[in-house]
């Protein structure tokens, strides 16, 4: 569903950086400093997306993609070479304070926290920054403390933390004023597994409990997985996908996984009879099955091998976007000669 | 009322609101980081070593208008005033403009100006109280020389410490806000220094440089930033050169402003925000 007016719109957004090139050894840089040569990268080319009010959106792309610096814009940290961006009404690089009340970022490699002060001096500047009335802050600061189960680390050094704990405190401190725009990126890094769940699942309670918009990047594709019914890939700057995330699945990987525990071991050869074998092991194994082959290969499944545990899952979501991101890229590398169908 | 005039008085508000907060949060900082604070502190000690040098030669005679008593009252002043009016905004700047953690500030609905400056009065408690004791040694060994007993001189005095904070906040702030543009501001700065501690008197008082040179520090920013407080409160600028001198400081302060928020506004534009 789509809402006349989104809470965030961008069109046509493109960010070019000049980078300075200097090749190492010492004549280089002393030629550097009488002459210095940037080069333009377009780190972001043309990016149109919306996003509604409440939305849960997941945004992918490689390593280099323009992810954090499409963030960095919507936040209004940098400002754009060219097109739109329009977040919660405001125009996000003159950082007005009302759009700033009503966004926040979260970057899980950068901290807000006074490092030798406890979290509660943070929150208490945040509150006076924000202007948020005291009864409001400690109501947010209570509920979303218990959510994650943080006792009373807050009144603990910061420097005394753990990562997990830090990471806890720092989106507290992120969401006192209550923002309705949530830009996070790699809110998980570096984090255990079930803590990156309990992450998400904070995440998920915040955004419905006060319907904020949520616009999320993560190399951890269970947290988009979990928590992104829609993703915005972009590849190189440009925008590859827009769109649900089990079409974009069914799309590209229309196969399913069927994981198979078996009592008794079973050759390769004679699950390969039956459809592709992802992984093999001898009790336990991973096949790809067409959605249309699925019910019949796992009645011959059950009829001929001794299985003890069947499970039907989609693809990865890592090898959706691979094969996403070798789809985007044939094009280009066709032309230039190098793709595998320029040499056929 | 336009509409910047009114969004620089709102703003003004927002900041007045929160100051309290921030200067708590500030001096709560500062006691956490108290050990560094004081090593900081005992690192400023030219003025005693130029203090030793003066002392010694004025011995044999007074050197210009300068007896030993005066020699420390200059020296123990001057240390006094700057280290209740010297930032640390530079260092800061810069490391924060390099390393992107000036997101976090920018990202807060407030001047990041305005945090930085409550930060940084939340300093003046703590180096008050560590140099009082030089305060006192300074009010027993030359408190006969200090001007303070007239109250019209006293208020410029006091007015005067206000307007070299301010000035060399702002500073402080053009020269960090040339990380914006330069990979490093800190080289900019070394110059700075350099000339800071020659032409303000804080190695040796203006009136005994080449005549010239203290012709030139007279009409520089570098006066205004510490020899006019100084010189007002060891007597040695009587009450009309004074005033006039407190206006030429407050003039300094409004176009130090004027520029340090000219370089910052536009540096923030081509702010980067590194990492992440």
């Amino acid at each position: 569903m789509s809402y006349p007016n989104p809470v965030v719109e961008v069109v046509a957004l493109c960010k070019t950086y000049q980078v300075h090139r200097r090749p190492p050894g010492l004549l280089p840089a002393l030629r550097s400093v009488f002459r210095r040569r940037t080069e333009p990268v377009n780190a972001v080319q043309g990016l149109s997306f919306r996003i509604d009010p409440g939305e849960r959106v997941g945004f992918l792309g490689p390593n280099g993609a323009g992810k954090t610096t499409t963030l960095k814009i919507l936040s209004g940290l940098l400002h754009p070479t060219s097109g739109q961006v329009s977040v919660a009404g405001h125009v996000p690089f003159q950082r007005a304070p009302g759009f700033l009340k009503q966004i926040t970022l979260v970057m899980g490699q950068k901290q807000q926290l006074l490092w030798d002060l406890p979290p509660a001096e943070t929150y208490a500047m945040n509150r006076a920054i924000y202007d948020v009335p005291q009864a409001q802050a400690d109501e947010t600061i209570r509920e979303l403390s218990d959510v994650l189960e943080i006792g009373d680390l807050i009144h603990k050094p910061t420097r005394q933390l753990s990562l997990g704990e830090r990471m806890k405190c720092e989106l507290i401190a992120a969401l006192l004023h209550r923002p309705r725009v949530l830009f996070l990126d790699e809110p998980t890094i570096g984090l255990d597994v079930s803590m990156q769940a309990k992450m998400r699942e904070f995440i998920r309670h915040y955004n419905e409990r006060f319907g904020a918009a949520v616009l999320l990047t993560s190399h951890y594709m269970d947290d988009v997985t979990a928590l992104c019914p829609r993703v915005v890939v972009i590849d190189r700057g440009r925008l590859i996908y827009d769109g649900d995330l089990k079409a974009l699945i069914r799309r590209v990987r229309p196969d399913k996984r069927l994981t198979i525990r078996l009592s008794t071991p079973v050759s390769r050869v004679d699950l390969e009879a039956l459809t592709t074998v992802v992984s093999h092991e001898p009790h336990q194994t991973v096949l790809s099955v067409a959605p249309e082959r699925l019910n019949v290969t796992i009645q011959s499944l059950l009829s001929s091998f001794s299985v003890a545990d069947l499970a039907v899952e989609d693809p990865p979501l890592e090898e959706v976007l691979r094969e996403l991101f070798r789809e985007a890229r044939a094009p280009e590398e066709i032309a230039r000669g190098t793709g595998p169908s320029a040499s056929q | 009322m336009s509409d910047r005039a009114s969004s620089f008085l709102s703003e003004f508000r927002r900041a007045r609101r929160a100051y309290p907060t921030l200067l708590r949060i500030g001096l709560s900082e500062v006691i956490a980081y108290r050990a560094e604070f004081v090593v900081w502190i005992l690192t400023t000690n030219m003025p005693f070593v130029m203090l030793a040098i003066w002392h010694a030669v004025a011995s044999e005679g007074p050197v210009g208008r300068f007896a030993q008593t005066d020699f420390v009252a200059y020296y123990l002043g001057g240390w006094v005033i700057r280290l209740l009016t010297s930032t640390w905004m530079v260092w800061e700047l810069s490391m924060e403009i390099r390393g992107g953690t000036l997101s976090t500030r920018l990202l807060r609905p407030l001047h990041p100006l305005f945090a930085f400056s409550a930060e940084h009065l939340a300093a003046i408690p703590m180096r008050a109280l560590i140099v009082s004791p030089v305060i006192a040694v300074l009010v027993v060994s030359a408190g006969s020389r200090l001007a303070l007993r007239d109250p019209r001189i006293a208020a410029i005095f006091c007015a005067s410490l206000v307007g070299a904070w301010l000035l060399i906040f702002f500073t402080m702030v053009l020269l960090g806000s040339l990380t914006f543009f330069l990979e490093s501001a800190l080289g900019v700065f070394e110059i700075w220094l350099a000339l800071h501690s020659v032409l303000s008197g804080y190695l040796i008082p203006q009136e005994l440089l080449p005549r010239w040179v203290a012709a030139i520090a007279r009409h520089s920013p570098f006066d205004s930033m510490l020899a006019f407080p100084l010189e007002t409160l060891v007597g040695m600028r009587d009450l009309s050169t004074a005033l006039r001198d407190l206006a030429m400081q407050w003039m300094w302060v409004a176009v130090m402003v004027a520029a340090g928020l000219a370089v910052w506004r536009r540096g923030v534009r081509r702010y980067v925000a590194f990492g992440g």
